[in-house]
């Protein structure tokens, strides 16, 4: 067989199953809810088929962007913490003994395996006013203090939903890494933080890149940790396109918005791709 | 700006140009469009073998009695099968998506109902079928989004009003007034909804306005005095407020009637109308246009309006049924929350759909809710 | 590995993070009143209704269908593209076209798929809810593989394919291997997003069939009670064991291999 109709070959059989489900699955549907965006609400919902380009000009407005400030910085924010608590946790993950390798993975995931109302609740109890850690730090004669229903606690549930985001990619990317490399580091001389920050950083980028990318997105276009953990007191994006789908019935004007966004998520794709693939 | 007309398909036809996917291109009608409203009815058969009908409902979970298929099953000789949604807005995404959800019977509240029939997706009710509604108030005829019930039939109905903690409130509120500016006792220790036609009621009604204005003027003052309230609050919150009373984060939350855990005896909680006064909220019941087994449906809600099996709500869930005869055989007890009469709920106004105006209000939430 | 001793810091932060919650939710199970979040006093009662409720075993059934469905789907397709983007293609398109469904809005999927599953007249069922949430699985099951295979060592390829072997040989014989911690890594996260999953599978689901997170938003209109907790425990007890007894046995396994 010839290289490259081996090539062909290969591409046709790996790529071809995975992209025809996500053309009709995803490409399909998703062009048919943006293609909303040319038109106009109904008067009581629903979509009136006139072309109109109301729904862009709507989009330029102080209010939304400041939306989207709120929304970049909790965001970041969140994947920041994830990162700085990920990195060394799936780090530590990837060195220990095989056997407890996919002991280690598991319990990371585990807890959401419990239903996600129960678990915002649970920290709702921790949290609040008259709740456990006040308590903790009345006893030391501290507090209480306004721990929940604000920006805060609204980074730290999106950090605590889309931990595992991060930990299993960094994982999947440190577990490969071939531990002489290290050693062979360290034996020329060089510190633990040098050998990490020359050798184990440079080659973990992909898995960095992937991580932050899925607590960032989601974390960005989250509505419910917003409304349970941030007491509806904070807008994000995704509180923006949940209402005017659902509640405001403004299909078209929902489009836009989705539109907008899955416009800034390709080109992060796209860098994310650009820069991994240099890495 | 330019405006074509374009057919129903055109989303439909730029999917599968710019994906050249022949598999999309099959396929009916897409979405609703802003269809005439108020259909012609179905001619319907008043004595149609219903043993080869079934029919298919949406409603909330644990609104009706986990009986009722067996019920019906035994009585009308029909196969009931009871699907279950959260809250009206998800309802309506399913209902208005333009598949065939192969529901048959709705439960919505009155402004969505009144919603869903603009965008003639309702079958107009034959009272002919329904002879229990006579059972109702006559009361329950005149509720505003839909006079005459031509395409909805009431289940559930009451009020918003302020919910608290008898035992950790100084004065028991009286005035909307006390949620907006609330006393020093209750700073960052009160609530209100967060879907943005009730969030605008306190202001609203405080200023007092109708709940259903669309002037500019009024709604910017009932945003100011919202703004003004937002420091001190605890949260926005439609569906939490009463365990937030009961742990006692919160002493005053906004609530509607049904959602106010008056019934535990451990708590303290009572439940008040404002007396600037509030809305009527009603739960109603609809046919879909596309139901293939509207006969059925029809008895079926014949039946729920029996006083027996309608009569459940108020006994079991401690909701008001809009239903003379079922409210007659449950023994009231004074000061509760069924004990608000029919002619004082209708001093309430009832939400309507907007329509182009409800666009306001829902800038107006994002507005105040991105307030920092 | 002495040196790095202050990377257990963050380690166990983050478990103690992870599990701090779900310690209260536990508790929370044998709480003897209604609420899920106000503590009254201790009663095993929630235990005992969770066994009589029909609709809640119905509900774990189905989710257990739709997770195990929706991640066999998405390993097997995410796997396979994983492999065909990193050696097979340039196109930063197709790479970002993989990745799409993970950064959607939910919201927006499910709509997009209600819209569409409406246009082509499928009846829904559970099927439709496994078909939708293996599209954003195989995204996420795409993007952990991949970041084993970018950069990774390719000779091992290189050499089978050079002894004649054809593309889905040198996969089977020597991509997969490699592979497998990724992939395991993938399908956790595919079933762990698929269990909890309440948005897509509303809108995709058939009337009549729910999905515990269905059934669980579901109830928020008269409060959610403990049994969830209660339901939640023995969950978790059962994973716990299950992850446990298989780490025994994998013990077994190679200290015979070892003899």
């Amino acid at each position: 067989m010839s290289p490259s109709r081996g090539r062909r070959l290969g591409a046709f059989v790996f790529l071809s199953p995975g992209l025809t489900y996500l053309v009709v699955l995803l490409l399909v549907p998703l062009v048919l809810v943006l293609s909303y965006t040319l038109f106009q609400r109904g008067r009581f919902g629903g979509v009136v088929y006139e072309v109109t380009g109301e729904n862009f000009s709507r989009l330029i407005d102080p209010l939304y962007l400041s939306v989207v400030g709120t929304s970049l910085k909790i965001a970041g924010l969140t994947t920041l913490l994830a990162l700085l608590l990920g990195y060394p946790t799936a780090y530590l993950i990837a060195q220990l003994p095989r056997k407890w390798k996919t002991v280690a993975l598991v319990a990371v995931v585990l807890p959401f395996w419990t239903n996600f109302i129960i678990r915002v609740y649970a920290w709702i109890i921790l949290l609040n006013g008259p709740g456990l850690l006040n308590s903790g730090l009345k006893a030391l004669g501290l507090g209480p203090y306004e721990l929940l229903y604000n920006q805060g606690a609204i980074i730290l549930g999106l950090l605590y939903s889309y931990l595992p985001l991060m930990v299993l990619p960094l994982y999947a990317a440190i577990e490969r890494l071939d531990p002489q490399l290290r050693e062979a580091s360290a034996n020329l001389g060089a510190s633990a933080f040098s050998t990490f920050r020359k050798v184990t950083l440079p080659l973990t980028v992909p898995g960095v890149l992937t991580g932050c990318l899925f607590v960032f997105v989601p974390s960005f276009g989250n509505f419910v940790i917003p409304e349970m953990l941030g007491g509806g007191k904070s807008v994000m994006v995704g509180n923006l396109i949940r209402t005017e789908f659902l509640q405001a019935r403004d299909w078209p004007f929902g489009s836009a918005l989705t539109l907008a966004l899955v416009a800034v998520l390709v080109v992060l794709l796209i860098a994310q791709s650009w820069v991994a693939r240099r890495a | 700006m330019f405006r074509t007309r374009f057919t129903r398909r055109l989303p439909a036809a730029i999917a599968v140009a710019g994906l050249a996917l022949a598999a999309a291109a099959c396929g009916g009608e897409s979405t609703n469009a802003g269809a005439a409203p108020a259909a012609t009815a179905d001619q319907l058969n008043p004595n149609a073998d219903l043993s080869k009908q079934s029919v298919n409902v949406t409603v909330w979970d644990g609104y009706t009695p986990k009986e009722l298929p067996q019920k019906v099953k035994d009585k009308l000789k029909f196969p009931l099968k009871i699907g279950i949604h959260d809250t009206n807005e998800t309802a309506m995404t399913k209902l208005t998506a333009g598949g065939d959800t192969g529901i048959d019977v709705a439960f919505v509240s009155g402004q969505y109902a009144q919603a869903l029939n603009e965008q003639g997706l309702l079958e107009p009710i034959h009272p002919e079928l329904i002879p229990n509604l006579s059972n109702l108030y006559p009361e329950a005829t005149q509720l505003s989004y839909d006079k005459g019930n031509k395409y909805s039939v009431p289940y559930t109905w009451g009020t918003t009003g302020i919910c608290y903690r008898s035992d950790l409130v100084k004065t028991p509120p009286t005035s909307w007034k006390d949620l907006l500016q609330p006393p020093s006792w209750a700073d960052k220790k009160v609530t209100m909804m967060t879907t943005e036609r009730w969030l605008a009621l306190p202001a609203l009604k405080a200023l007092g306005y109708s709940v259903n204005t669309d002037k500019d003027a009024e709604i910017a003052k009932a945003k100011e005095l919202l703004v003004a309230a937002k420091p001190h609050l605890l949260g926005y919150d439609d569906t939490t407020f009463g365990d937030k009373l009961k742990s006692g984060e919160a002493v005053m939350v906004e609530a509607w009637d049904g959602w106010c855990p008056t019934t535990d005896e451990k708590q303290n909680i009572k439940f008040a109308v404002p007396k600037e006064g509030s809305d009527l909220w009603v739960d109603t019941m609809v046919i879909m246009k596309s139901s293939k087994n509207k006969e059925a449906a029809h008895a079926l809600i014949n039946y729920i309006l029996d006083p027996e099996i309608h009569s459940w709500a108020a006994v079991n869930i401690n909701y008001k049924v809009p239903n003379k005869a079922a409210m007659d055989k449950v023994d009231i007890a004074k000061g509760s929350l069924l004990d608000i009469k029919p002619a004082e709920l209708l001093n309430g106004e009832s939400l309507i759909d907007l329509g182009q105006a409800s666009v306001k209000y829902t800038r107006l939430a994002t507005e105040i809710k991105a307030q920092s | 590995m002495r040196r790095s001793k202050w990377l257990h810091v963050p380690f166990w932060a983050t478990y103690v993070f992870l599990y701090a919650p779900i310690v209260v939710l536990v508790v929370m199970s044998f709480n003897s009143g209604r609420s899920a979040y106000t503590y009254e006093g201790f009663s095993l009662k929630w235990y005992g209704e969770l066994a009589q409720d029909e609709r809640i075993r119905d509900g774990v059934v189905n989710t257990l269908i739709v997770a195990a469905g929706s991640t066999v789907v998405a390993t097997v397709l995410g796997t396979l593209l994983a492999v065909g983007l990193a050696r097979y293609t340039r196109s930063k398109t197709l790479d970002a076209l993989a990745l799409m469904p993970a950064v959607l809005p939910d919201l927006v999927l499910a709509i997009g798929l209600l819209v569409f599953y409406g246009m082509i007249q499928l009846t829904l069922g559970l099927y439709s809810v496994i078909l939708a949430h293996g599209v954003f699985s195989m995204a996420f099951v795409a993007a952990v593989v991949r970041t084993r295979l970018s950069n990774a060592d390719t000779s091992l390829e290189e050499a089978s394919r050079d002894l004649g072997a054809g593309p889905v040989v040198t996969f089977m014989k020597v991509t997969l291997p490699q592979l497998t911690p990724g992939i395991i890594a993938g399908a956790l996260l595919a079933f762990t997003l698929s269990l909890d999953e309440f948005v897509i599978a509303f809108f995709t689901i058939g009337n009549n069939e729910q999905t515990l997170p269905i059934v669980i938003y579901s109830m928020i209109r008269f409060g959610v009670t403990p049994k969830i907790n209660a339901l939640a425990a023995i969950l978790l007890l059962v994973s716990f064991t299950a992850v446990i007894v298989g780490q025994r046995m994998t013990k077994i396994g190679e200290s015979r291999a070892e003899d």
